[in-house]
C-alpha cells in the first residue's frame, strides 16, 4: 500500500469517527456542556463567592481550565473507547482488519478521533466558561499544546481499554473507577498546597494533576507543580500507551483468535 | 498463476480444539472454487486465516504470490470477503459503508462513488442507499456486503455462505451476478450450504471434514464418482405387489410411489418394461436428490436426512 493510499484510508477513518460524533451529537456534544454549565453555577457562582480567591485568581477563574481539561480527558478517552469496542462488539471492526490499512493508520485514524471530540467540547466548555468570567490565556503555546497532548494520551488510553472490553460494562469500569477519582483528585478544584504535605507528595503520583496545572499555567500564568514536569509525564505516557496500543494490535489481541 | 495457495495450514483454538489439520489447498486464477463441508469442519476457520481475522498456528498461505507472513498488506489488498454473519455498522446509511471499505482500501473518493454507484445498481441496493442499513432485508444485507467487498475491485472474491436465508429469486439473481464478476476475471471462492448452488456454479470444489481437506478436484471428476443414483417414479395405479422392484433395488414409498437405486450403467427401460407389463403407468420420473448432495454425504459419513446429519456432523466436530 503507498503513502498515497495511507492517506485516503486514514482521511476516510478520520472522517467516519467525525460523522459518527455529528450523527449522535446530542449524547457527544450536549451533556458535557450541560454539566459544565452546572458546574460553572454551583461551584463558580454560587459557592465560589463564599471561597474568596485562590492561587490569585477568584474561585471561578481558577476552576475554570481544570473544568475544561475534565472535558477533555473524559471524552477522549469516551470517544475512543465506546467507539472501537462499539465497532468490536458489532463486529464492523473486521472491515478494517481485513482491510491493507496498517495498524499505525488504524491507531491514528481513532486518536484524532477522540481527539475532534475532545477539543470541540474543550471549545464548547471554553465559550460557555467565557458567560460566567474573563479568561485571559497567558501562554496560548502552553495552553494549547498541553490540550492537544492531553487529548492524544486519554484517546490512546481509552483505546487500551476497548481493546481488552469484552462487554459493555468493561467500558465503564476504567472511567468510573480510576479516570473519575484521578481527575477530581487532580487540582481542578482546589490547590494541592492546601493539602497536608503528606497528601500533597501522595498527590504528585497523579499525572492528571500534571496535566491539569500545565493547563492551568498556560491560561492564568499559576502551577502547583513545575511545567517541564508535566510536559515530560504527559510525553511518557503518550509514547508508553502508543506502544501498548500498537503491540495490542499487531497481535491481534481481543480482535483475532 | 495460483490465486490461492494453503500449505500444512494449521490451527489449534486456546480451548485446545484442532480446527485445522495441516490443510494443503490451491486455487487457479480465475477459478470458481466451492469450499464445502458440514458445520465446524473448518471452511471459516480457513477463510479466517486467508483474511487474517484468525491467527493460524502453522503452515503457508500466499494470495497471488503473497505470503501473508512477509506481505501481509498486498496480500490483503487482492482479497474481497462477503463473510457469514453480517459485519457492517447498523447505523450507518448503505452508501457510506461501500465509501469508507474503499477508502480502506486507499480507493480515491470519486473514484469510490463512480464503483459504489456501479455496484449498488447492479446488486439493486442504488434506490436504498440513503437508508439506514438495519433497515434492509436479510437478502437486501447480503448483497451490501457482495457489493462492499468488490468496491476495491479484488482479484480474490471470498463468499462464506453468501446466500443463506437468500429468497430462491435474490439467490438466482446473485448467481447470476457471480457468474458475470468470475466471466470477467475475479477468482472467486464460495462455501455454501447449498449443494445445488456449488454444482451450479463452480468448475472446482474441495471438501472439508474435520480439519481436513477429504477431496479436492473439479466439479466433473467429483460428479462422474457418483456411480448410483436415485429415482422416483410416480405411478397413475397403486403398486399392489411390490415384489417386481426386487430385481432393481427398489422399494415403495407410498401407494402410488417408488424409489429405485441404479446404477448409472443401467438403463430405465427395463424398469418401464416392467412396470408396463403389470399395467402400471409411470406418470412422472425425476432423481431424489441432487447428485453433489449424495457425494457429499458419502464423502463426509451422514447417511441421515441432510440436515438433522449436518447437524450431527458439527456436533462431532465440535
Amino acid at each position: 500500500m503507498k503513502l498515497a493510499s495511507y492517506r485516503v484510508a486514514f482521511h476516510t477513518l478520520v472522517h467516519k469517527e467525525i460523522m459518527r460524533i455529528m450523527r449522535i451529537w446530542v449524547q457527544t456534544l450536549v451533556p458535557p456542556a450541560i454539566t459544565m454549565t452546572l458546574y460553572f453555577v454551583i461551584f463558580g457562582n454560587l459557592i465560589g463567592s463564599r471561597i474568596g480567591q485562590m492561587g490569585g485568581h477568584s474561585y471561578m477563574e481558577y476552576i475554570v481550565p481544570g473544568l475544561i481539561m475534565l472535558s477533555v480527558i473524559t471524552n477522549a478517552y469516551a470517544n475512543v473507547v465506546t467507539s472501537f469496542f462499539g465497532a468490536k462488539f458489532g463486529k464492523h471492526i473486521e472491515e478494517l482488519l481485513i482491510s491493507p490499512v496498517p495498524n499505525w493508520v488504524i491507531l491514528w485514524g481513532y486518536v484524532l478521533g477522540g481527539m475532534a471530540r475532545s477539543l470541540a467540547i474543550g471549545v464548547i466548555v471554553t465559550i460557555i466558561s467565557l458567560f460566567f468570567t474573563r479568561l485571559q490565556v497567558q501562554h496560548w503555546g502552553i495552553t494549547i499544546s498541553v490540550l492537544i497532548l492531553t487529548s492524544i494520551l486519554f484517546s490512546l488510553a481509552g483505546f487500551v481499554n476497548a481493546v481488552f472490553a469484552q462487554k459493555f460494562d468493561d467500558i465503564s469500569i476504567v472511567p468510573t473507577f480510576v479516570l473519575t477519582p484521578l481527575t477530581y483528585l487532580g487540582g481542578i478544584f482546589y490547590s494541592v498546597q492546601l493539602l497536608p504535605e503528606f497528601w500533597q507528595k501522595v498527590s504528585m503520583l497523579n499525572p492528571i494533576l500534571h496535566m491539569v496545572n500545565a493547563f492551568r499555567y498556560g491560561i492564568l500564568g499559576v502551577s502547583d507543580i513545575p511545567i517541564a514536569t508535566a510536559y515530560s509525564i504527559i510525553c511518557i505516557f503518550i509514547v508508553l500507551f502508543y506502544c501498548i496500543c500498537l503491540r495490542l494490535l499487531q497481535r491481534g489481541v481481543g480482535l483475532r483468535t | 498463476m495460483t490465486a490461492l495457495s494453503i500449505r500444512n495450514l494449521t490451527k489449534v483454538y486456546a480451548n485446545g480444539f484442532q480446527a485445522l489439520k495441516g490443510i494443503d489447498l490451491d486455487v487457479a486464477e480465475g477459478g470458481f472454487y466451492a469450499l464445502l463441508g458440514p458445520n465446524g469442519a473448518g471452511k471459516s476457520t480457513t477463510i479466517g486465516i486467508v483474511t487474517s481475522l484468525v491467527n493460524k498456528t502453522a503452515g503457508s498461505v500466499k494470495v497471488f504470490g503473497h505470503d501473508i507472513d512477509q506481505e501481509l498488506e498486498q496480500a490483503k489488498a487482492c482479497i474481497g470477503l462477503v463473510p457469514q454473519e453480517l459485519n457492517f455498522n447498523q447505523f450507518e446509511e448503505v452508501l457510506p459503508i461501500i465509501l469508507n471499505q474503499a477508502g480502506y482500501y486507499g480507493v480515491p473518493r470519486k473514484i469510490a462513488l463512480e464503483r459504489a454507484e456501479f455496484y449498488l445498481r447492479k446488486l439493486d441496493l442504488w434506490d436504498q442507499r440513503e437508508l439506514m442499513s438495519q433497515r434492509l432485508s436479510g437478502g437486501m444485507k447480503r448483497r451490501l456486503m457482495i457489493a462492499r467487498a468488490l468496491v476495491h475491485e479484488p482479484r480474490l472474491l471470498i463468499l462464506d455462505e453468501p446466500t443463506a436465508g437468500v429468497d430462491l429469486e435474490i439467490r438466482r439473481s446473485m448467481w447470476k451476478f457471480l457468474r458475470e464478476i468470475n466471466a470477467q476475471g475475479t477468482t472467486i471462492i464460495l462455501t455454501t450450504h447449498y449443494l445445488e448452488e456449488a454444482e451450479t456454479l463452480c468448475r472446482n470444489v474441495g471438501i472439508i471434514n474435520n480439519g481436513e481437506i477429504i477431496k479436492n478436484t473439479d466439479m466433473k471428476t467429483l460428479l462422474s464418482e457418483l456411480d448410483v443414483e436415485t429415482f422416483v417414479l410416480m405411478l397413475r395405479q397403486p403398486l399392489q405387489d411390490n415384489s417386481i422392484l426386487s430385481p432393481f433395488n427398489g422399494r415403495q414409498t407410498d401407494e402410488n410411489t417408488i424409489e429405485l437405486d441404479l446404477p448409472r450403467s443401467e438403463s430405465l427401460n427395463r424398469i418401464f418394461q416392467q412396470l408396463s407389463a403389470n399395467n402400471l403407468e409411470v406418470v412422472s420420473v425425476r432423481t431424489r436428490e441432487n447428485p453433489l448432495e449424495a457425494l457429499f454425504m458419502g464423502l463426509v459419513g451422514i447417511e441421515e436426512t441432510p440436515l438433522a446429519a449436518l447437524s450431527e456432523a458439527a456436533g462431532a466436530a465440535r
